[in-house]
C-alpha cells in the first residue's frame, strides 16, 4: 500500500540531509510501528509523506497504490487516502470544528468523483462517531482545536480520521501528551479504524501506545534511516534497554 | 497665495457648481455647514487627518470617471422584508421605492421636507456634523451638510419592525452624489437602517442619528462593487442613556472609500459598537476613520475593523477614544487587523487613546499579518484545497467584525457575500 524507496530528504532552507534513504513497505490491514530517538527523522518522515513545505525530496520514491505521493498536493495526497494524525493539532480560531470536518468530507469526495455527503446524513454519521471518542456536542461546535486540551485535540485527530476514512493512517506521536485514560480512548479509536483495506504507520518513543494498538512490524528510526525491522518485541526491547543497544549493534 | 488662501480658493471652485436648496427652516442650517467650511477649506495631503489618504479626487471638481459595473446577482438585502428605498446616482426613484411611511416613525424626504414651513429636523440637521468638528475638522461633512440634495428624514417614535433598506444605485459615469440623512430616535424608540450599494462615481453622504435614552439602533451597510467609485461619508450619532447604537459596514472594491464614524456617548450605560470588514484587490483604497468620546459613566464602545488586502491594496484605520475626566467606568475597546495576502499590499494604522478618567478599562490593538501557513498545511492535509481553506481562514479572520451584527439573518447575508468575493478573488 505505502512504499517508500531510499528516500533522501533535506531542509529547503538550509542544507541539512534529515533522511538518507528510508525503505519501508505498509501492507494493506497492517500497523507498522516507528521508534527511535529525538531526532532520528520520525515526524519529518511524516510530514514529507503528507506534504509539508519546507523540505526537499533530493532521491528516493513514495507511493501509494501505486500514485507517486511527492508529486501531488497535500490536498490530492488526502483524497488519494493518506492522512496524518498530527503531533501538535493546529488550533484553527474562527473556523468551527463542524464546518471544517464537512468542508474536509465533502473536499475528499469531490475529489474523487464522489457525491458530496447531505448535512442531515453528515450530521447523523459525525455525532454517532463523536460520541465513540466521547466527544461532546460543545467540541463539535467550538473552533478547531481552540481551548481544546491535549487529550481532546488527539480525540479529535481520530474524530478526522474516523470521518475521512484514509486508506493510509500516519499517527505521528499521538500518544505524547495523553494520559492513561486518554491514550485508552485513542487507542480504542484507532482499532476501530483497523480493516483489512488499511494500513496504520504508528510514529512513537514509547512502547505503552503499542500495548494499545499492537504492531504487526516495529521499525527503529536512527540518524535518518530505518536501522532495524522486527516484530513487536523489538518494542520491548527498546523500552527495557534504550535505543544504546540497538544503535550499537547496527553501527 | 498662502496655504489658506490656496484651500479657500480651491473651496470656491469645488463648490462653485453646487447649490444651495431654498428652505424656510433648513437655510440658517445650511448657511452655518457653508461658515464652518469657509473657515477650513478643503483638506491637503498634509494634514495630520489627510496623512494616509489623499483626497485628492474628492478635492477635484468633477467627480473622477467611475466605470459602471453590473454584478449580476442581486442585491445583498433582498431577501429582508423592509422598507425600500432606491436613490440613482443620488437621485430619489419613487419607481422603485416604496411608499414613505411606516408604523412608529415619520420618514420623508429632506428635499420634500425642505418646501414645507417648519420641520421637526430643524433643531437636527447639521447639528452634530458642527459639534462634529472639534476636535478634528471634517470638512466633507460641512460640505455635504451645506449642499446636500436631499436625503432621508426618520423620526422614530417606537418599535419599527421592518428595516428602512436605502439602496444606492449607479447609473452614471460621472455622477456626483450628496446626500444627508437625519435619523431622530425618541426614548426607547428601535430601528435598523440598512443601505447597500455604490451610489455614484463619487459619493459623499452624511447621516446624523440621534439616539434617545434606551433607545436602539441598528445599522448594517454594504458598500458597492464598483471598482472606480469613490466615497466619503460620515455617521455622526449622539447616545443617550443606556441607549445602544450598532454599525457595521462591508466594503468590497472602490478606488477610494474614506468612512468616518463620530460618536458621542453623553448618557450614562450607552453602548456603542462600530464595526467593519473590508476586502480589497488591487486598486483599492479603504479609510476607517472612528472618534469616539466617553463623556458619560459606565458606558461602553466597542471598534472592530478587519481588512483583507491583495494586489496592492490599501487599508488605512484612524481610530480614537477620547474618554473624558468624568466618564468613570468606561470600558472601551479597539482593534484594526489587516490580512495582506501579498507582499504588495499595505495597512497604515494610527489607534489613539485619550483619557482623562480614572477609573476605565480601555484596550488596543492593531495587527497586519499573512496567512497562518500552519493553519493552511492542517486545513489541506485534510484534503481542503488550498484555495478554499484560504478562503475559510480569510473568513475566519473577518469573523471578529461580522459578528458584531446582531441579527443572524443579516451576519449570514453578509457572509455570503464575503465567500462570493473571496472566491472571485482567488490568487
Amino acid at each position: 500500500m505505502l512504499e517508500i524507496k531510499n528516500l533522501q530528504v533535506s531542509l529547503a532552507e538550509e542544507d541539512k540531509e534529515i533522511l538518507k534513504g528510508v525503505d519501508l513497505t505498509v501492507e494493506a490491514g497492517k500497523v507498522h510501528a516507528i521508534m527511535g530517538p529525538n531526532g532520528s527523522g520520525k515526524s519529518t518522515l511524516s510530514y514529507v509523506l503528507s506534504g509539508k513545505d519546507g523540505y526537499e525530496v533530493t532521491g528516493g520514491s513514495a507511493s501509494l497504490d501505486g500514485e507517486d505521493l511527492l508529486e501531488l498536493e497535500p490536498e490530492e495526497r488526502a483524497a488519494a487516502g493518506l492522512f496524518l494524525a498530527f503531533q501538535y493539532p493546529v488550533e484553527i480560531p474562527g473556523v468551527g470544528n463542524m464546518t471544517f470536518l464537512r468542508t474536509a468530507v465533502n473536499a475528499q469526495r469531490k475529489a474523487r468523483g464522489e457525491d458530496e455527503m447531505s448535512a442531515a446524513e453528515f450530521l447523523k454519521v459525525v455525532r454517532e462517531r463523536a460520541k465513540t471518542l466521547k466527544i461532546d456536542a460543545d467540541m463539535l461546535k467550538r473552533p478547531v482545536n481552540v481551548g481544546f486540551s491535549g487529550g481532546e485535540k488527539k480525540r479529535n485527530e481520530i474524530l478526522q480520521m474516523a470521518m475521512l476514512e484514509p486508506k493510509m493512517c500516519i499517527l505521528d506521536e499521538t500518544d505524547s501528551g495523553l494520559d492513561v485514560d486518554a491514550m485508552k480512548l485513542v487507542s480504542e479509536g484507532v482499532n476501530a479504524l483497523r480493516d483489512e483495506d488499511r494500513g496504520f504507520l504508528v510514529i512513537t518513543h514509547y512502547q505503552r501506545l503499542l500495548d494499545h494498538i499492537k504492531p504487526d512490524v516495529v521499525h527503529i528510526m536512527a540518524n535518518g534511516r530505518i536501522v532495524k525491522t522486527g516484530g513487536p518485541e523489538l518494542a520491548l526491547e527498546v523500552e527495557q534497554n534504550g535505543y544504546a543497544d540497538i544503535l550499537a549493534e547496527v553501527a | 497665495m498662502g496655504v489658506a488662501e490656496t484651500r479657500i480658493s480651491q473651496l470656491q471652485d469645488r463648490v462653485a457648481g453646487l447649490g444651495v436648496p431654498a428652505s424656510a427652516w433648513n437655510a440658517k442650517n445650511r448657511a452655518a455647514a457653508i461658515e464652518r467650511l469657509q473657515s477650513m477649506g478643503l483638506p491637503a495631503p498634509r494634514d495630520e487627518y489627510w496623512r494616509f489618504t489623499d483626497p485628492k479626487s474628492l478635492n477635484a471638481i468633477e467627480a473622477p470617471n467611475a466605470a459602471l459595473f453590473d454584478p449580476k446577482e442581486t442585491d445583498v438585502f433582498d431577501t429582508v422584508d423592509g422598507l425600500e428605498i432606491v436613490f440613482v446616482d443620488g437621485v430619489f426613484d419613487a419607481a422603485a421605492s416604496d411608499d414613505l411611511s411606516g408604523l412608529n416613525m415619520s420618514i420623508e424626504r429632506l428635499s420634500d421636507a425642505e418646501g414645507q414651513d417648519a420641520h421637526w429636523a430643524a433643531e437636527c440637521y447639521g447639528t452634530l456634523e458642527a459639534i462634529g468638528q472639534t476636535p478634528v475638522q471634517r470638512p466633507f461633512a460641512a460640505l455635504n451638510t451645506a449642499y446636500a440634495t436631499d436625503g432621508m428624514l426618520i423620526h422614530v417614535t417606537g418599535k419599527v419592525e421592518k428595516p428602512v433598506n436605502i439602496t444606492y444605485r449607479h447609473a452614471n459615469e460621472t455622477s456626483d452624489a450628496i446626500l444627508h440623512h437625519v435619523i431622530k430616535l425618541e426614548e426607547g424608540a428601535e430601528l435598523t437602517l440598512l443601505e447597500n450599494g455604490p451610489a455614484a462615481a463619487r459619493f459623499n453622504k452624511s447621516c446624523e442619528v440621534f439616539v434617545a435614552d434606551r433607545a436602539t439602533f441598528h445599522h448594517v451597510r454594504t458598500q458597492g462593487r464598483d471598482h472606480e467609485r469613490r466615497a466619503v461619508t460620515h455617521i455622526f450619532a449622539d447616545l443617550g442613556t443606556e441607549s445602544v447604537f450598532k454599525s457595521f459596514t462591508l466594503t468590497a472594491n472602490g478606488a477610494l472609500t474614506r468612512n468616518e464614524c463620530v460618536l458621542r456617548l453623553n448618557g450614562d450605560d450607552a453602548t456603542a459598537h462600530v464595526a467593519g470588514a473590508s476586502v480589497g484587490d488591487g486598486d483599492f483604497h479603504h479609510d476607517d476613520t472612528v472618534f469616539i468620546t466617553h463623556d458619560a459613566v459606565g458606558c461602553e464602545s466597542r471598534q472592530v475593523f478587519k481588512k483583507v488586502l491583495r494586489n496592492g491594496a490599501t487599508g488605512v484605520f484612524q481610530g480614537k477614544i477620547l474618554v473624558k475626566p468624568d466618564a468613570q467606568k468606561t470600558d472601551g475597546y479597539q482593534i484594526s487587523q489587516s490580512l495582506l495576502l501579498d507582499d504588495d499590499s499595505q495597512f497604515l494604522a494610527k489607534p489613539e487613546l485619550e483619557i482623562y478618567a480614572d477609573d476605565v478599562a480601555c484596550s488596543h490593538g492593531s495587527t497586519s499579518g499573512a496567512i497562518d501557513e500552519e493553519a493552511l498545511f492542517y486545513l489541506c492535509s485534510r484534503g481542503v484545497p488550498k484555495d478554499q481553506a484560504t478562503d475559510l481562514l480569510t473568513l475566519a479572520f473577518l469573523a471578529e467584525a461580522v459578528d458584531e451584527i446582531e441579527s443572524d439573518t443579516l451576519s449570514d447575508l453578509i457572509v455570503e457575500k464575503l465567500e462570493g468575493w473571496l472566491e472571485r478573488h482567488r490568487q
